[in-house]
């Protein structure tokens, strides 16, 4: 299959928009995704979580109608649940009420398939990807790789042309996500099921330069294409090898390498021009010990895309912290490694009290930050209600956004003991009166 | 479920098993099904056709089948109301903002009043026993369907995302999904509330077949007409006969249908891990290993293969996108403008009605909703005295509670209405007669709703919150303040809801009795409820009605709903 080069499209994207709105404010999820995937091709698509890879898929596939934008399937518009293309889900989304062969049989069942060609179809899948032998057992009886490897023989058991895998490796240990790897490629590359493509959603750079043809990266905010990288590597593709580790580097520093202006990086206060730059929702302990960590290498630094494995704590969580670390000064991203800044060391080495003094300090420059402080100043009591700050705040976010943003605010302020909260009263105020300086019709 | 499971890979063990235990019971079972069904086809004695009730212990068996028969008629109306309106209100957003409001007002509408209404209105059209059969059984399909359709509304709106994705991305039609994915993810909700519903059955059961509506007296042969008729003689030997009956009915209905249904239901349970104490049930598992049972289950099976196909062929999943969803569907406008158009009218003539209703009646109703407003209150503080102390210790004690788990379930069991006139027999000559007695009534009915929350509530409280409470050398009372009444107020407040709402429909049965050829009445709302339906004074009962409607709905907005969320914030052990 993965000889077949230069094939017919099968699936092309025109301008796809999926936009929400939340009163007067629009709310841009993708915006203008223009996408070809042709037969024979493994396409991986990549970025950091919220950057709408999740719901690109579900458009693909017809789960979703995007607000705007065409979605052509061999050159016909789609107009539903596209019929040709599956899912294998990151939560498996098996019935747990079904056993293994009954979850397989319910596909094919549903496509009006009598029970003398099912069974020995299911069975077959089944045996294929090696769970003969727990045709009757329920998915609770399994661990996860083997509750995925039923997924899998689901969404294959209908023969599917365009087999779309949403992040379906993230759930599962390391070594079984690994294996199950390996026998996907082993299907896929030997031509031994009816698929024409394979599109994979996925935030890990590596299972992407390894498995995929073509790299199609995203970013976030809103969630755009960024590039597009060929990945000429022939399979079985060797992780040590050099190319191997060029290839990865320079995706990362596709997805996240380019540091940007202070201005841009923190983006601006809610209600004033541009755009107000979402704290990442990361537990402070969890941002000290990964500071602490990389104090203690030798030269401050280490991959990012090692550091889930080392610190066996999941990718989307290690990006969060990174961006946390960036914002707030603590270390910056160059060519795929993240490095400590000097105030990080500081930060990394200070005691408890001085952590909050540090602490205090950096988020004050944070505009969203110093938005809600002047807010609060102002305020009789210097208190305000926590639903008062969460409309306010829905001006910049969508609800459940604005309600994380808020809690981040809180939980970063308590840290730094510049707020307190009340949560029986759902108050929020300023732990020390603000400095006169910053209010204005105040004498 | 599972049976296909036989087809494709034959547990063998299963069916080289020779005769069992189960088969015989089976083939018991359907032997007792033809000889009652022929019996009862060909050899109906005379006397259940007569309004007289007759309290010879050989009529027991003929009026509890009669009783089961009203019940399980009702519970299929309920089952059939559930499922389809929880789906519309689950499905559609525009249906979803009209019937989850008005599903929540017919929850505490006072359920009784609205028996003579039915009653004179299908006598009208019908002969007087089909009509007395047919509104005692509207009757009890209002006191079971509210809570089996909210749980069905909340499960359809529960479902996890990525399985209704799975579902649309494996092209499963309505009828697939329906019996794949909504039913099994319901199931468990589904049978504890239909198990709550043949117990609110029972209760208005006992009520539904002795009425009297102005001059006219309807009676139903059955167990409540049995127990009424008894305790209205005197004859105590009757009134042993007929309880014990009852009882045996409902812990036979326990051990023979919701037990064996409730462990065949774990398989639904959602979590991915196995449950620590499955359910069990010695008749089950007599049951499913029986080759007979496994014999009509593959026959099923097969049916069952054919009309999945015949459903996918004939309706095929609507995959399209919802192009016109905006565009009005005159068909629905034509649904709503009638509907209109009925609300109108409907409410034009009530409102005349309830001007005609003289200014001190309105005064009598008035006092009568503060009189029943405070016996609801005190039967309340009574429950939770008595059930708080107990419920803990149940809920925190193994040892307690194997000893008073069985007993506490079989006297919950038992409908307050069919103790009632017995109950009666000792109030009567105190003072305060139904006024207390009354109280009585509705404490019968509603304990158990906060008993069982107590319990649930003791039983959740964590093992190391228990440990650390007793590491930090807290006295007895100081445990319950910090710790159990804390914990426990959550599950309070939503059995009090629950019960309150139980009491205020009670009050119609509690306050106003014929009892031994005399009227007694006491001070209070559902009394004059009761009074009205006698009398045939439609105004007045229309005005009690609404008053207590109102009242009800009230007190649920005002006081308990914001008790609800103080306890959801602040109290919730997660």
């Amino acid at each position: 299959m993965a000889t077949n080069i230069a094939n017919a499209a099968l699936l092309k994207l025109r301008h796809v928009q999926q936009v929400y709105t939340n009163g007067q404010r629009r709310f841009i999820a993708v915006q203008d995704v223009n996408l070809t995937i042709s037969e024979g091709e493994f396409v991986a698509l990549l970025g950091p979580s919220g950057c709408g890879k999740s719901t690109l898929l579900r458009i693909i596939t017809g789960l979703q109608k995007p607000s705007e934008g065409k979605v052509l399937y061999r050159d016909q518009p789609l107009r539903g649940v596209n019929p040709h293309a599956t899912i294998v889900f990151q939560t498996f989304a098996l019935f747990p009420w079904l056993t293994v062969f009954e979850n397989v049989d319910l596909a094919l069942k549903a496509r009006g398939l009598p029970a003398n060609i099912r069974t020995p179809r299911a069975l077959d899948l089944i045996d294929r990807v090696g769970l003969d032998g727990f045709e009757t057992a329920y998915p609770r009886e399994l661990s996860g790789g083997m509750r995925q490897k039923v997924g899998f023989a689901r969404a294959m058991a209908v023969e599917p042309e365009l087999l779309c895998l949403d992040e379906p490796f993230s759930a599962l240990d390391v070594l079984s996500a690994e294996s199950l790897r390996g026998e996907l490629l082993e299907l896929w590359t030997s031509g031994s099921i009816p698929t024409k493509a394979i599109l994979m959603v996925s935030h890990n750079i590596e299972e992407a330069v390894f498995m995929a043809d073509r790299i199609v990266v995203m970013d976030k905010e809103p969630g755009r294409i960024i590039a597009e990288v060929k990945v000429a590597l022939p399979h079985p593709r060797q992780r040590k090898s050099e190319e191997f580790q060029k290839m990865v580097d320079e995706v990362y520093a596709m997805l996240a390498g380019q540091t940007q202006p202070e201005a841009v990086e923190l983006g601006s206060a809610p209600g004033e021009q541009g755009h107000t730059r979402a704290l990442p929702k990361i537990a402070i302990s969890d941002l000290a010990g990964l500071l602490e960590y990389l104090s203690e290498l030798p030269s401050n630094r280490q991959d990012i895309y090692r550091l889930p494995e080392e610190l066996n704590v999941d990718p989307n969580h290690i990006f969060s912290l990174t961006e946390a670390a960036e914002i707030l000064g603590f270390a910056y991203v160059e060519k795929g490694d993240i490095i400590l800044t000097s105030l990080g060391e500081t930060f990394a080495e200070a005691s408890i009290q001085a952590r909050k003094e540090i602490f205090a300090t950096r988020i004050r420059r944070l505009p969203l930050f110093r938005w809600l402080t002047t807010l609060l100043s102002r305020a009789e009591n210097h208190a305000l209600d926590w639903d008062v700050i969460h409309t306010a705040l829905e001006l910049e976010f969508p609800k459940d956004e604005a309600e994380k943003q808020l809690d981040t605010l809180i939980n970063w302020g308590r840290y730094a003991e510049l707020l307190s909260y009340n949560d029986d009263k759902a108050l929020v105020y300023l732990e020390t009166p603000p400095q006169p300086a910053t209010p204005s019709g105040r004498q | 479920m599972g049976l296909l499971q036989n087809t494709a890979v034959p547990p063998k063990e299963r069916l080289e098993r020779s005769f069992t235990g189960g088969d015989a019971i089976v083939i018991l079972f359907l032997v007792a099904l033809l000889y009652g069904g022929a019996r009862l086809a060909f050899d109906a004695p005379a006397f259940i056709e007569g309004p007289q009730i007759s309290l010879k212990p050989s009529t027991l068996p003929w009026y509890t089948l009669l009783s089961v028969g009203r019940m399980l008629a009702a519970y299929l109306l309920s089952l059939l109301f559930t499922l389809t309106y929880g789906r519309m209100a689950a499905y559609n957003r525009r249906a979803e903002s009209i019937l989850m409001p008005l599903l929540d007002v017919l929850q505490s509408v006072p359920i009784l009043s609205f028996l003579p209404v039915v009653l004179l209105g299908l006598n009208a059209i019908l002969p007087q026993r089909t009509a007395a059969e047919l509104a005692s059984i509207v009757l009890i399909f209002t006191s079971q369907a509210w809570n089996m359709t909210f749980g069905w509304y909340q499960s359809l709106t529960t479902i996890p995302k990525e399985l209704r994705e799975a579902s649309s991305i494996f092209r499963l039609n309505a009828w697939l999904r329906f019996k794949r994915l909504e039913l099994p993810f319901a199931m468990i909700g589904l049978i504890w509330n239909s198990i709550m519903s043949w117990a609110g059955g029972w209760f208005f059961l006992m009520a539904a077949e002795i009425f009297t509506v102005g001059s006219k007296d309807f009676r139903l042969p059955g167990l409540g007409a049995y127990l009424h008729e008894a305790a209205n003689q005197g004859d105590f030997r009757a009134i042993a006969f007929g309880l014990i009956a009852l009882i045996l009915t409902i812990v036979a209905l326990d051990q023979f249908l919701w037990r064996p249904l409730l462990v065949w239901a774990d398989r639904f349970k959602v979590e991915m891990t196995e449950s620590d104490e499955p359910p069990t049930s010695w008749f089950y598992d007599l049951i499913h290993t029986s080759r007979l049972f496994l014999w009509f289950g593959s026959l099923f099976e097969k049916a069952n293969e054919g009309f999945d196909h015949w459903m996918i062929r004939r309706a095929p999943m609507k995959a399209d996108w919802d192009e016109n969803g905006s565009k009005l569907n005159w068909r629905l406008v034509a649904f709503y403008l009638l509907i209109g158009a009925f609300i109108i009218y409907g409410g034009y003539r009530a409102v005349e009605m309830l001007l005609s209703v003289p200014l001190p009646q309105w005064g009598q109703i008035g006092t009568g909703v503060l009189a029943t407003a405070l016996r609801v209150g005190v039967s309340l503080v009574i429950a939770l005295l008595w059930t708080i102390p107990v419920g803990v210790a149940i809920g925190t004690n193994r040892r307690v509670a194997t000893v008073l788990q069985p007993i506490v379930q079989v006297t919950a069991a038992v409908p307050a209405t069919a103790i009632f006139p017995i109950l009666l027999l000792f109030f009567i000559n105190m003072t305060g007669g139904l006024n207390l007695a009354a109280i009585f009534l509705m404490l019968m009915g509603t304990q158990w709703y906060l008993l069982f929350n107590v319990i649930a509530g003791a039983s959740a409280i964590p093992q190391d919150l228990k440990h650390t409470s007793s590491l930090l050398g807290l006295s007895r009372w100081e445990r319950w303040r910090t710790l159990i009444l804390p914990a426990l107020f959550p599950y309070i407040i939503t059995g009090s809801i629950t019960a309150s709402g139980g009491a205020w429909n009670a009050s119609i049965v509690a306050e106003y009795v014929h009892f031994g050829g005399q009227t007694l009445f006491a001070t209070g709302i559902g009394s004059l409820i009761s009074q009205a339906t006698a009398h045939g004074d439609y105004p007045l009962l229309l005005a009690s009605t609404l008053s207590m409607i109102l009242a009800v709905v009230l007190a649920n907005r005002l006081f308990w709903r914001r008790l609800y969320r103080i306890a959801e914030e602040k109290y919730r052990l997660e």
